[in-house]
């Protein structure tokens, strides 16, 4: 008992030392602007085509299983204000942050724990290139420009897919639908799904490289880093989402 | 190619591990080593896997930190150097790893072209593709310039990351295994290269083996890791010439056997 309550000390410890680390190389030059930039590409801009599908779902499932509940009051003419609150409150940064603790995180753990072990990290290192810098913010910042834009991008999609399933059964011209749905949702909806896209892309990106970065030797460690990094990601995720609402039910 | 007489300045010492200890947890690696690399010098350091020789030349590039003991290394002690002193140190340490820590993501051009384009960013494009092209060359894989790592042999990667350590031109090469895992036929061609850098490219070696062909061809001089600590030194005859049950195994397996 007492030799696990001092590893869950030391996990603590180093986790902090990984956080400081992190923020202080992030706003130390030289900067990896190349680096990051690809890393936006290969986090971001490969999951636009997935992230929309799943979008386009939700938003399309989420508006025919709402409908039913207001028919029974007259109030089908609601929808589009109930697919805005819900989709920019709570789905758009949490469904973006659920896929992409699946598809970014296990990709940057396995990547970075396959790198560790094949000694690549090391090579880095010996060859005059800060491996931290190089791998593990790169990762961090690009996570972090990348999951807001995509949730953006899914709530877009999302709202979309609710209309097409709107008027599958009402007259409902695009402009008036994205008319109802502005009404609803003001800036600091907006900006509370910004800020939740942002902390969830710098979780994800912190947890994956974290595991990723710390596994240990062996194909073995390759396997259980990709997969800790989606547990731990998916975790944290929760945790803050539940935190962030408390904190804005407080505030408003 | 067959090694040739090297000039080795005996007054220079290029690397001074002094009193050097090692542990990891209740594991004592090291015990209190002391070795010098001269310039010029093929230093080869023989003992069985998991007697920490891998642990002595990270030691010596600053992967890794001595518990007590300095390490001096062209003149810099290891231990009192800031992280980007350590950085300019490492870009004369060439290291050579055991399974070649190719970038797997990258070509061969690109993983040879990667410390260049970061460490001389002064370079233009037909600068540094001559500069691979060249170091390519050397190693005989000018035609491997566009494949990735996973399309090469045990022995091409070998030598595509030999040459990657080589596109700086550093002053001392640190060879972990270079033979390890190869059929005898690439071996041969190992040593040779590693004989063929040290004279091309004027380099300081340490080659960490237990590969006795490799360590006769290749070594000026040799040490052996016995229990932690290097009790058996000089030439190939002198370490072998013992009755010591710990070392008469090695000679025995490689030439008796």
């Amino acid at each position: 008992m007492g030799r696990k309550f001092n590893n869950l000390l030391l996990e603590f410890a180093r986790l902090h030392r990984f956080l400081m680390r992190v923020l202080r190389e992030a706003v130390s030059p030289p900067y990896e602007f190349k680096e990051i930039v690809r890393q936006c590409y290969e986090i971001g801009w490969k999951s636009f085509p997935l992230i929309g599908l799943t979008g386009f779902i939700v938003g399309f499932v989420f508006t025919k299983q709402s409908r039913p509940s207001l028919e029974d009051f007259g109030a089908t003419s609601w929808l589009p204000a109930l697919i805005s609150i819900a989709i920019v409150r709570a789905l758009a940064p949490l469904v973006t942050a659920l896929i992409a603790s699946g598809k970014v995180g296990s990709q940057i753990g396995a990547e970075l724990s396959s790198m560790n072990v094949t000694e690549q990290i090391d090579a880095m290192e010996v060859s005059g290139t800060n491996p931290f810098k190089f791998l593990v913010v790169s990762r961090i910042i690009a996570t972090t420009i990348m999951i807001p834009i995509l949730c953006f991008y899914i709530a877009g999609i999302g709202l979309f897919g609710g209309y097409l399933s709107i008027i599958g059964n009402d007259q409902l011209s695009l402009l008036s639908f994205f008319t109802q749905v502005f009404d609803k949702i003001g800036f600091v909806d907006i900006f509370a799904m910004t800020l939740r896209a942002v902390v969830f892309g710098f979780t994800i990106g912190f947890a994956s490289c974290y595991v990723g970065y710390y596994s240990s030797k062996g194909t073995e460690g390759v396997g259980k880093a990709a997969n800790s990094a989606v547990v731990a990601s998916m975790f944290t995720v929760f945790i803050e989402e539940l935190l962030i609402v408390q904190v804005l039910s407080l505030i408003s | 190619m067959a090694k040739v007489g090297n000039v080795i300045n005996y007054e220079d010492c290029v690397i001074h591990v002094d009193n050097v200890s090692k542990s990891f947890g209740d594991l004592h690696v090291l015990r209190n080593v002391d070795l010098k690399l001269y310039n010029g010098e093929n230093l080869v350091v023989l003992g069985r896997s998991g007697t920490g020789k891998s642990v002595l030349i990270k030691l010596i590039s600053g992967l890794l930190k001595p518990d007590t003991g300095d390490i001096t290394v062209l003149g810099q002690r290891v231990n009192d150097l800031t992280e980007k002193e350590l950085m300019q140190l490492r870009l004369r340490i060439g290291f050579s790893f055991q399974n070649s820590a190719l970038y797997d993501s990258m070509t061969v051009r690109e993983n040879l072209e990667f410390p260049l384009v970061r460490n001389k960013r002064n370079l233009t494009r037909a600068e540094i593709d001559r500069e691979v092209e060249d170091v390519l060359d050397g190693v005989g894989l000018l035609q491997a310039l566009n494949q990735m790592p996973s399309e090469l042999s045990g022995g091409q990667k070998k030598r595509i990351g030999i040459a990657r350590t080589l596109i700086l031109r550093p002053d001392i090469m640190l060879y972990d295994e270079p033979t390890a895992g190869l059929d005898p036929i690439t071996c041969l061609d190992i040593n040779g290269l590693i004989n063929e850098v040290q004279e091309r490219y004027k380099t300081s070696s340490i080659i960490i083996t237990h590969d006795l062909a490799c360590a006769k061809m290749v070594g000026d001089r040799m040490v052996m890791l016995l229990d932690g600590k290097f009790e058996r030194q000089g030439t190939f005859e002198e370490i072998f010439d013992t009755d010591d049950t710990r070392v008469k195994p090695f000679y025995d397996y490689n030439f008796i056997v």
